[in-house]
Order: C-alpha cells, then structure tokens, then sequence
C-alpha cells in the first residue's frame, strides 16, 4: 500500500459507519480527494478536531482500492475557529467551498489555482476585516475565470468591443454592447460593473467603497452567472447571510 | 442471491444505517431461526414506531403523546433549558445525571452545504418558548464540530438581547482519561480558554 503526503483544505465531510467519516478535500498537489478517517467521530480521535470544514492541514494517506486513508493530520491554517465564530462569515465560506467542490469535478486532478484561490479566500474570511460577501463574490468571480467562464466586465462578451457597455447578460457571459445585447439582459448601474471589475482583479480599494445597492447588485449578478455556468443552484447560497459594511455596522 | 421474501428482508436490513450486506444476511437468518411470537413483538415494535411516536410539542423531544415525559414532570426546573440538536443528544445529557432542567431539540444543526438554515431548525419555537416562559438560563449543547458551533453563535445572536436570560455554552477541551501530549491543538487552546479557577 503507498503512501503519499500533501496539503488540501476539508471541502466536506459525511458520516461513515460507527465512528467514521468521508472527507473530501482540495488538495495542492492531487486536487479533489476522498480519503476515509477512521474513528474521528469519537471523542478520542487524535486528529477529528483537525478535520472539520475549512481547515486546512497537511495530511498523510494511504491509498486504498477505491476510497485512500486518512493517517496522519497537521494542521496548516485553523480557518474553522474564526469563521464559525461569525454567522455572515461561516455562510459565506459555506458557499466558498461548495463551489470549490462543484468546480472539480474530477477527483485525483491537479487543481493547483483554485486551491491557492480557496486558501487566499478563507484566510480572507478568518483574519481578515473584510466584508465577507464581497470575499465571497471575488472568489466566485475568479474561480469562474479559472473555470475558463470569466466574466466580461469592460469589453463585450460577444463581439470583444470595447467598452464600458451599460447592458449586462447573464447568458453571455458579462457586459454587451448595444449591437451584441440579447433579449433579457438588464442594464446595471456603473458602480455595479465598477465593483465586479475591482472583485475580478483584486482592488479592494474601490471594492471596499462600493455602495451597499452595488454590492445587492453585484452579488445578484455573480450568484446568477454562477447558476447558469453550473446548471444548477448551489445549497448554501440562498443561506448566505449578507451585511451591511462594517463601518456602519458599528455605527448603528 | 437468495430467493424472494429472504432476499426482500436482506435488503430492507441492508438499507439501514450501519448494517453491510454480510451483517443484514446474519440479521436475517437468525430472524428466520426466532419464535414467531419473538418476531411479532419486533413487528409490533416497528408498527407502533412508525404510527405511535409524536414529537414533543414544547421541546420537540421524541413522546408517546403530546409532551414528552420531560416536559411533564413538575419536578424539573421550569427555568433551564438546554438547547441540543437531536433526540439522542437528551439521552446522553439525561444519563449524566446532572441537569435538572428541561430540553429543547432544534432538530439538527445549521449546514448550509445539506441547506439547512434557520428556518429548518425549531429556533423559532425556542425563541417563543423565552418569550412566553419565564426562562432565567439556556444552555446552549449543540456538537463540538463546525456546523454545531456555528448553530451555537447564531443562537447566542438571536438570544443575547431577551433581558434577564443568560446564554451559556458548555464546557469544552480535554477528555477524562486521556494524555496531554496526544491533544490536538485546536481541543487543548479550547481547554485553555474555557480554564476555570480551582
């Protein structure tokens, strides 16, 4: 039986028999797992604590013939304390990694830039003062562009032209131009396209000034784009608890 | 394969929880080995199972009639309620033989991954409970696992503003009977924050 080590973040768990669970996790070097660790439902377990969701840890494995094994846990990254600790954070790192999951579909391939993206989101979500829908939207942006389903958010989805364009299609993908636009597309406000653009590459500085109708906007559109790339809704989205900014959520 | 009603009863054993095909065809050949009147007392317990059990109407506990035995015995304290996810979880507690208070199952915890949020959990019923009762203390019991302490800090946000009620969570850390060395250190800092003086 070999063996083999690697780091990955717990996606998910399931009960297994008496005293057991089915981790899934997203691992840097072998991309989505499932490794069977026996007896950490027990109170006794030496390593059960460190394979909750959100954690991220360093784990040796055994391979088995169709599920591997779990023997040895450390832990990298405890992400689990503070997120659980704040309901808005725990729902957005819910839809963090369900999305995760649903993105690999394959298990045992490499998914080395959607596991850097999860670790860098959840690492977001735990220490971070970040507004946790927005660390939710720019994930979900980004893991879509790595998806090959990037939103077009300057240029036209369809012809390439630049823009800014004031229509925006789900179906299409992002912005379209007043030539390319299709039946149904909705026409958003500039702040909404201002503030996925900032989500999609990262400046947090416009991000953080969003306005609170931009940020309902935007994260409508990235929660509408992600269910037609998908072809199908995830669980934990509906769920997710969205904020006011903190800063007037501390005046209040 | 075996054949017909055999086979039906090997499969119907094998669908329950932690019963593997060799376990269910075990299950089944002693079943075909037993009295008849030992078999139609198991029908009559499935039977009565299946019409017969309620849920509480105040805690949601498990009950053979409207309330739950817990609820109706005047000599628990109408004050504490301790918060647990499933009916098991009451078993456990009742067996520690500690708590003189009564229970309130909420029916699971909050897991948005299997989407479960708070409108599939009784907290609605536990917040009319606060509301109409003249409840001083909830003791929050929910599992030691992610999904448990994420349930444990929405309701702790839910119940923080009742004026008069305190909201306490139990104890968390080391095992009886076991080595410090051998602690994860996600238990031991637990252990170390919930430290008490002695």
């Amino acid at each position: 039986m070999s063996l083999y080590r690697d780091t990955g973040v717990v996606l998910r768990v399931h009960k297994l028999g008496e005293a057991d669970r089915i981790i899934t996790l997203l691992t840097r070097r072998n991309g989505k797992i499932r490794a069977v660790a026996k007896g950490v439902r027990r109170t006794s377990s030496r390593f059960g604590a460190r394979l909750e969701p959100f954690c991220h840890v360093d784990l040796q494995c055994h391979t088995g013939r169709t599920l591997d094994i779990v023997t040895q846990v450390q832990t990298v990254d405890a992400f689990a304390a503070p997120i659980v600790g704040d309901y808005g954070r725990y729902t957005s790192a819910c839809a963090i990694i369900e999305t995760a999951e649903k993105l690999v579909v394959e298990e045992d391939a490499p998914a080395m830039r959607l596991y850097l993206l999860l670790v860098g989101a959840l690492r977001a979500l735990a220490f971070s003062d970040r507004e946790p829908g927005l660390v939710l939207d720019a994930f979900l942006l980004r893991a879509m562009a790595f998806a090959g389903w990037a939103t077009a958010v300057r240029e036209c989805a369809r012809c390439g032209a630049e823009g800014p364009h004031a229509a925006f299609s789900v179906n299409a993908g992002g912005s379209v131009c007043s030539r390319c636009r299709p039946a149904g597309a909705v026409t958003p406000d500039a702040g909404t396209l201002a503030l996925l653009g900032a989500l999609l590459h990262g400046d947090w500085d416009v991000a953080n000034a969003a306005s609170e109708a931009a940020r309902r906007e935007s994260s409508g559109l990235v929660a509408a784009l992600l269910q037609w790339h998908l072809e199908r809704q995830l669980r934990s989205l509906p769920l997710v608890e969205r904020r006011a900014p903190r800063a007037r959520a501390t005046s209040e | 394969m075996y054949e017909g009603p055999v086979q039906d009863l090997i499969d119907e054993l094998g669908a329950l929880p932690g019963v593997g095909p060799k376990s269910a065809q075990r299950i089944a050949f002693h079943l075909l080995a037993t009295d008849a009147a030992d078999i139609n007392r198991l029908i009559t317990a499935l039977q009565q199972v299946a019409k017969g059990v309620r849920f509480c109407e105040i805690c949601g506990n498990v009950a053979a009639d409207t309330t739950c035995r817990i609820c109706g015995d005047a000599r628990r304290d109408p004050l504490l309620v301790c918060v647990v996810e499933e009916p098991k979880d009451v078993l456990a507690i009742e067996r520690t033989r500690e708590f003189k208070g009564r229970y309130h199952v909420l029916g699971g915890a909050l897991d948005p991954l299997s989407g479960v949020g708070p409108d599939q959990l009784r907290i609605k019923e536990l917040l009319g409970r606060i509301g109409r009762d003249e409840i001083t203390e909830v003791i929050i019991a929910t599992d030691p696992n992610t999904e448990g302490e994420a349930t444990a800090t929405y309701l702790v946000r839910m119940l923080r503003d009742f004026p008069g009620l305190s909201v306490t969570r139990l104890a968390s850390g080391l095992p009886m009977g076991g080595d410090l060395e051998f602690a994860d250190e996600l238990t031991l800092g637990r252990a170390f924050t919930g430290r008490r003086a002695v």
